[in-house]
């Protein structure tokens, strides 16, 4: 198979494993070409040399693999895999996507190169080449997206878990700090976490600050009046406190009906409220003394 | 069915005690329509015969509180009152507490407290039976 340029009488099944032993042939130039056009196009800038060209390497290897088997499983495999090193160094999504193509590109040069002389064999050797050389940079770019999604999912689920303390600050007074934006899962997992708190710590009073939520429509107002609803079934009252002036004036204006809710303006008032209504006083030593 | 009146080889579903001038009602299982129906009266006949004064129901063992329960309790709330005895509503779960807000039932006014403990505390507050404990705060959580 060293020798078929001439021949213009190869059959189709034929092309491809004949195309994969020229790429093999040919892996070290190609890759060391491939390699450099990553470099000179400033992708992956932030990794090395050693690692782009060992990376491209295993990619090369892979590409070529993929062209012969017809199976993107392993590549899949490998794409994930990949993405989930380089990821964390800051590899964006059209970086990945760039090098792939540049390696489809420099590829297709070679093929250029290498059958120039004989038109229609090269024109079929690019009908068997493009499809598969679009379903691996297909294959690799949803294969990095995914694993990106995967990351962004992971770090919320964590960002959720943390976001959401259930504190007590004296006995049976709990403070529950939101911070972020409330949306209908995160306000059912916050809810079932103060309801359980309210149990564990025999709450009476809760304090609800909403600071740390920039804004405030009408399914948050709802879900902030269910969550005091369901604390008072288990015989706790609710205190909201942080309510700033803009988004006061929101819920007044869409309407939104608070009034079966105890407000208070900062935390401190909120957890003074709280005090009062439990029965407790603080005061200063040297008051005490006097 | 209550345990005075039921047969004594099956476990009773609710028990009323007396305790000063109070009913500790607990229901021990979950209670179908009739059964409720049934609770409600016995309940408020025992209002009227031990002269109570405040009315505790209990249903922490329940993991559902469907809209016919908590009518039924809210129920038993306003005849009780009219009756001249307070009622609060204890131990309810975390879970049905939230499942009640999804639903949209609620127990309309209906004093609730968190166990036992909490609800005697609250209604020996409220009826002046028992001077409150001192260093506690006053009743508060009137929904």
């Amino acid at each position: 198979m060293t020798d078929t340029t001439s021949t213009g009488e190869t059959g189709d099944d034929m092309l491809l494993p004949e195309l994969v032993a020229h790429l093999r042939e040919n892996r070290t130039n190609l890759r060391q070409e491939w390699a450099s056009r990553i470099t000179a196009a400033h992708l992956l800038s932030a990794m090395t040399h050693q690692e782009i060209f060992s990376e491209a390497t295993s990619v090369y290897d892979n590409y070529v693999e993929v062209l012969e088997t017809g199976s993107v499983e392993a590549l899949q495999h490998y794409a994930r895999d990949l993405s989930e090193r380089i990821i964390p160094r800051g590899v964006e999504t059209d970086e990945v996507v760039g090098i792939v193509l540049l390696l489809r590109d420099v590829l297709a040069r070679s093929l250029f190169e290498k059958y120039h002389q004989d038109f229609p064999l090269l024109n079929r050797i690019l009908d068997a080449y493009e499809p598969a050389a679009n379903r691996i940079a297909n294959t690799v770019a949803v294969s990095f997206v995914e694993e990106r999604e995967r990351v962004i999912r992971q770090q919320q689920d964590a960002l959720r878990e943390l976001s959401t303390p259930v504190l007590q600050v004296r006995e049976r007074l709990l403070i529950l700090p939101i911070i972020g934006i409330l949306d209908a899962q995160r306000a059912r997992q916050l809810t079932e976490q103060l309801l359980r708190g309210i149990r564990t710590h025999r709450a009476k009073v809760v304090v609800v600050d909403i600071t740390g939520v920039p804004e405030i429509d009408q399914s948050v107002a709802n879900h902030l009046l269910r969550t005091v609803d369901a604390s008072r079934l288990m015989g706790a009252r609710v205190i909201v406190t942080g309510l700033s002036a803009e988004i006061a004036q929101t819920l007044v204006e869409i309407g939104v009906d608070l009034s079966k809710i105890v407000t208070v303006g900062d935390l401190q008032g909120g957890i003074e409220e709280a005090e009062r209504v439990l029965g407790f006083t603080v005061i200063r030593p040297d008051d005490a003394q006097r | 069915m209550p345990n005075d009146n039921g047969p004594a080889t099956q476990p009773a579903l609710v028990s009323i005690l007396r305790q000063g001038t109070h009913l500790i009602a607990s229901i021990h299982t979950a209670l179908d329509d009739g059964q409720l129906i049934r609770f409600q009266q016995d309940l408020i006949d025992r209002v009227g015969r031990d002269r109570a004064r405040g009315i505790i129901i209990d249903v922490a063992a329940l993991d559902v509180l469907d809209s016919f329960g908590s009518r039924t309790l809210r129920n038993i709330a306003r005849v009780a009152s009219l009756r001249g005895a307070r009622t609060v509503i204890v131990g309810i779960n975390p879970d049905v507490a939230f499942a009640m807000v999804e639903l949209g039932t609620d127990l309309g006014g209906v004093l609730t407290a968190l166990d036992l403990e909490e609800g005697l505390d609250l209604l020996n507050a409220t009826t002046g039976a028992d001077p409150p404990h001192p260093g506690r705060s006053t009743p508060f959580h009137k929904t």
